[in-house]
């Protein structure tokens, strides 16, 4: 009997593991057991937080359900060098974590609050339970910090509009694959679920139902402070001139009338970029973003415009000439791109900062990235992660052999690779099917995001404690699909 | 609120607001007209309205009905369907004048078949005429009036006023195949039963009528036997957690009788069958390494009694425990390398003088397994390589086509010349996803489609969508079968000529919002909304 226990207990280690994979990992075989009227996580003493941070407070609530689901109440220390409780994650927040366990107490040492979020995050994923319930840890040392800053995820609420409590549960998946910016597609051709103060029209006209299928500032508020609570970043993407068909609805004169022959067809295309109405309207619209948006970006999106209608618009072509674009819409759209996006700065007296530019085009992306990087412009690497195309079998392997420096040029162009970006579009994606089809194939680009390449260039390696992983997912109430065939002690139990 | 407008005093307001009501009736009333699924074979309907109030609206047995209140399959459809309609209690306040009063099912058969299981014979057609003040639903027996309730049920639709319509209608239906079919598989990860339940749920709303239970395989054995109860004690990934019990199987079955569903079980053999050698010691053939056994395990092993006493027993217990007159016995991909190693196995080739083709051995095998089930007195199925290697069936064998090669076009009128019922599942592996319409390809794939005579068709008996289990548990499967299985409900229900896409995609979204309505979580088809989304999570 005591063999099989040893048994049993030795494949638990086997397979216990942290994703992502921490940058340094020392575990020995040394368990210490919790007792879960008696852990607590408590501030340093020469913490500069304390009791009374609400980032940290909430976490260390969360925290505990996650890791004694069966407990209310409850011994851990920990340690935060700066304070900084009441502020929101950004581009520069240092997540970078130390954790040490030893017997009878934990320490985790972090810069800010967000990188004592993490830890939290890695600390409850070391705890587990042996067959007779009883929970342990072993003794472990872990010094951790992400290999890049950005590490996103996309969802479209515009395709398919998401309720809210979607986005929620997604925001903490999120923040248990340390993930830390939620790029908010929020609106687009299809429809216009924003609810603006200054244009409430575009909602009332542009939303699939301007009550049941619309994000209230309340809702957008909520969706930004769970975020936080997190160590999420909220980035919404107002994509124009193009796919901004459902803008049209509630902002009239907005969008290009598009013309067959001499007289105007009843079709629109992109905004009309040759009036001053224009520019003025996005000028008030994007003060309201930044009002409503604490992150200091914003996603400008500028992708796919169709030049067909600008074409077929006698002004439009009338404003070409006067500019002397010739024949070359595209320069017409960095007229465009240009006006909003100095709008954009003036907004937020913020012109030290370059743009950033996510590359999301096909097979040729490391193309892509060489160039961009040897003309100095940071960025965000999405083409390989477009997780809303779906194909039979373990395709998260291929997420996963993604190298996003792997690409020719210096090492200071590698450096301007400041993260990357899982894409969830809404075409085929609603309630219905958006956590399984996102978990846990979007792990693999976390990851990869967050670890030492060179430690987890192998999936069969890393297998196992994805799989394992997954159980996790499903016992915190994240609805996450299998790897391949198998079972988890706690399936899903929802529909 | 719709009486109210209507009354307003004001002669404005009453103009304003008939407008409004005639503007938004009729185009309510298109949608209504292209949104039942899959379409009926007869289906006439007019603008003309009627209004039902769930205060008054009442599903009766008609007078001339041999069907009474002991009725229970009626009765609780009854129920089922008057939720359908009108939705959850909170909404039920409402009251106006219902125009339609009462929708009489009249079963005009001796005997309504109440206490009865669905078969393979079960005559589905019905015919549903909606006029003032009664609509009324015959049929031949109480399946044909599930049929014909379900399809009344997608005939109402709720004005923008929330009040509920029904226009005047007629329908003649009847089923094209007799076999409609969902296969899930219950091994490769183990479904908790509400998964099952629901899909089941999912099923009669698209007129499927067999659920195909893919219940054990290599990777587990979950079916909790009487008789061996080893198998998924040691067989299942949980002996308690990741089981079905007697009563559990049980509540399956009575689940789907009450849909008009029948549950064939599948007990695949003698490949397959990893899981029950952990619980039957000596089953399964021991592979050699060399001249020593290897300690892996093969397919069932052939020469020896002892597998073929267990097989009686355990099919004698499986022909008790489900009520259907047919059993999946499987008979698909066997392994032969593990045969090839086992010297005894080798010495029994020589002793029958099989030489080395192994597919000798497995027919060997084969028909023995099928008279022990014969003896149980039920029919079977099996897959298209037991009659791909000529093992001698029996007449009344269905044969399932679900290999890629060779086309399975060609095995569909190979097995047809040879006189045997035939059912499709070769395009309809609805695991296989792809990104984007997929369903298009789903719904165009025919059973009928191969080269043949009209006798030879006519051994079709209908199809299956099979989700197998590699890479689906109860977290993905649901959006993952729904809508796109609602595919392969229209091909095998509705008429032939059957064929547009484009009307198909318009009935089919407005079916898929309906299933997101009734708790399904069917995914989209496309960009879009429902006007209720799911609220599940």
């Amino acid at each position: 009997m005591c063999c099989a226990v040893l048994f049993f207990f030795l494949l638990i280690v086997q397979v216990d593991g942290v994703w992502p994979l921490p940058q340094q990992l020392d575990q020995s075989a040394d368990r210490n057991s919790l007792s879960p009227q008696r852990f607590s996580f408590t501030y340093g003493r020469d913490s500069a937080a304390q009791t009374g941070c609400s980032v940290l407070d909430a976490a260390f609530k969360r925290y505990f359900s996650i890791i004694f689901p069966d407990f209310t109440k409850g011994s851990g220390l920990l340690i935060v060098k700066t304070r900084g409780c009441d502020g929101y994650p950004d581009e520069d927040s240092d997540e970078s974590y130390n954790l040490s366990v030893s017997e009878g107490q934990a320490v985790l040492r972090s810069v800010t609050v967000w990188g004592a979020l993490r830890g939290l995050e890695s600390f409850s994923q070391l705890v587990y339970q042996d067959d007779y319930g009883s929970y342990f840890i072993n003794k472990t040392e872990i010094v951790d910090f992400p290999r890049f800053a950005f590490r996103g995820l996309l969802l479209d609420t515009s395709r398919h509009y998401l309720p809210l409590h979607a986005i929620l549960k997604t925001l903490d998946a999120m923040a248990y694959s340390k993930f830390n910016v939620f790029h908010w597609h929020i609106v687009d051709d299809p429809s216009f679920p924003y609810q603006s103060r200054t244009f409430p029209d575009l909602s009332n006209k542009g939303a699939f139902h301007p009550f049941t299928h619309v994000y209230t500032q309340s809702d957008v508020m909520r969706v930004i402070e769970h975020a936080r609570m997190r160590g999420i970043r909220v980035i919404p993407e107002f994509d124009s001139p193009g796919h901004t068909q459902s803008w049209g609805k509630g902002q009239p004169n907005l969008l290009t009338p598009c013309y067959k022959g001499d007289v105007p067809s009843g079709s629109f295309g992109p905004v009309d970029p040759t009036v001053d109405t224009t520019y003025k309207f996005m000028e008030s619209l994007l003060k309201e973003v930044k009002f409503v948006f604490p992150d200091s970006y914003v996603h400008l999106g500028g992708d796919e415009v169709s030049f067909a209608c600008w074409q077929s618009n006698p002004n439009v072509r009338t404003f070409m000439e006067k500019m002397g674009f010739g024949k070359d819409f595209t320069k017409l759209e960095s007229f465009y791109m240009e006006r909003t996006s100095i709008v954009w700065q003036d907004v937020f007296d913020y012109h030290e900062r370059d743009t950033v530019l996510e590359i999301w085009k096909g097979e040729t992306y490391q193309a892509e990235l060489s160039r961009m990087t040897k003309a100095g412009h940071r960025v965000l690497l999405s083409a390989p992660w477009y997780i809303n195309h779906i194909s039979y079998g373990q395709d998260w392997r291929n997420s996963y052999a993604v190298q996003p420096q792997n690409f020719s040029g210096t090492e200071e162009q590698k450096k301007l690779v400041i993260g990357g970006e899982v894409a969830m579009w809404g075409e085929y994606v609603d309630a219905t099917n958006l956590n399984p089809r996102l978990w846990p194939r979007a792990c693999a680009a976390a990851e990869r995001l967050w670890s030492d390449e060179e430690k987890t260039l192998n999936a069969d390696l890393a297998f196992p404690r994805l799989e394992k992983f997954r159980c996790e997912l499903l016992r915190r109430g994240i609805q996450a699909e299998p790897l391949f065939v198998g079972h988890c002690k706690h399936e899903y139990d929802g529909l | 609120m719709y009486c109210l407008l209507k009354c307003a005093p004001l002669i404005l307001a009453v103009a304003v607001c008939h407008g409004w009501l005639f503007g938004d009736f009729v185009r309510k009333q298109e949608l209504n007209e292209i949104s039942l699924w899959p379409i009926p074979q007869k289906f006439q309907s007019s603008a003309v309205a009627f209004k039902l109030s769930p205060a008054s609206f009442q599903i009766v047995h008609a007078k001339q009905s041999s069907a009474g209140p002991s009725c229970s399959i009626l009765e609780n459809a009854f129920r089922r369907y008057f939720e359908y309609v009108f939705g959850d209690l909170k909404s039920r306040k409402k009251v106006y004048d219902s125009d339609l009063v009462e929708l009489q099912v009249w079963i005009t058969s001796a005997d309504p078949e109440c206490d009865g299981y669905p078969s393979l014979q079960t005559d589905e057609s019905y015919e549903l005429s909606v006029d003032e003040p009664s609509a009324v639903l015959k049929a031949a027996n109480a399946w044909g009036a599930l049929r014909g309730l379900e399809t009344f049920s997608q005939l109402v639709y709720e004005d923008d006023y929330g009040a509920n319509n029904i226009n005047k209608t007629e329908i003649s239906d009847f089923p094209r195949f007799a076999h409609r079919g969902i296969l899930l598989d219950s091994s490769r990860h183990f479904l908790p039963l509400k998964v099952i339940l629901a899909n089941l749920e999912a099923m009669a709303m698209n007129k499927f009528n067999v659920f195909h239970w893919h219940i054990v395989d290599d990777q587990s054995f979950p079916y909790m036997s009487r008789t061996f109860p080893d198998l998924s004690q040691k067989g299942a990934y949980h002996p308690f957690t990741h089981v079905y019990t007697p009563s559990d199987v049980k509540m399956v079955i009575e689940f789907a009788r009450m849909r008009g569903i029948r549950v064939i079980p599948e007990f695949d053999t003698p490949g397959h069958t990893r899981s029950w050698g952990n619980g039957i010691k000596d089953l399964l053939t021991p592979c050699y390494s060399g001249s020593s056994p290897s300690g892996t395990f093969g397919p069932v092993n052939p020469i020896l009694n002892s597998s073929y006493d267990f097989m009686t027993e355990f099919f004698k217990e499986i022909s008790t425990v489900f009520p259907d007159a047919y059993i999946h016995l499987g008979g698909d991909e066997v392994d032969f390398s593990c045969w090839k190693s086992n010297p005894d196995i080798q010495k029994f080739m020589v002793q029958q003088g099989f030489g080395t083709d192994y597919s000798k051995l497995e027919s060997f095998y084969v028909q023995r397994l099928l008279d022990i089930v014969a003896a149980t007195k039920k029919g079977y199925m099996v897959w298209q390589e037991v009659f791909d290697n000529g093992v001698k069936l029996k007449a009344d064998t269905q044969i399932h086509v679900w290999k890629e090669r060779p086309q399975y076009q060609d095995e569909m009128a190979k097995v047809t010349a040879a006189g045997f019922n035939t059912l499709l599942s070769t395009p309809w592996y609805l695991n296989r996803i792809s990104y984007g319409q997929d369903w298009v390809n789903i719904y165009k794939a025919d059973p009928q489609n191969f080269t043949g005579t009209d006798a030879q068709k006519k051994l079709v008996i209908g199809g299956e969508a099979c989700l197998w289990g590699e890479y689906v548990d109860a977290t993905n499967l649901t959006p993952r079968l729904w809508p796109r299985a609602s595919a392969v409900a229209e091909r095998l229900w509705s008429d032939k000529s059957v064929t547009d896409v484009g009307n198909a995609y318009n009935r089919l979204a407005q079916h898929r919002c309906r299933m997101v309505k009734r708790g399904i979580p069917a995914e989209p088809l496309f960009v879009g909304h429902c006007r209720q989304e799911y609220m599940g999570l």
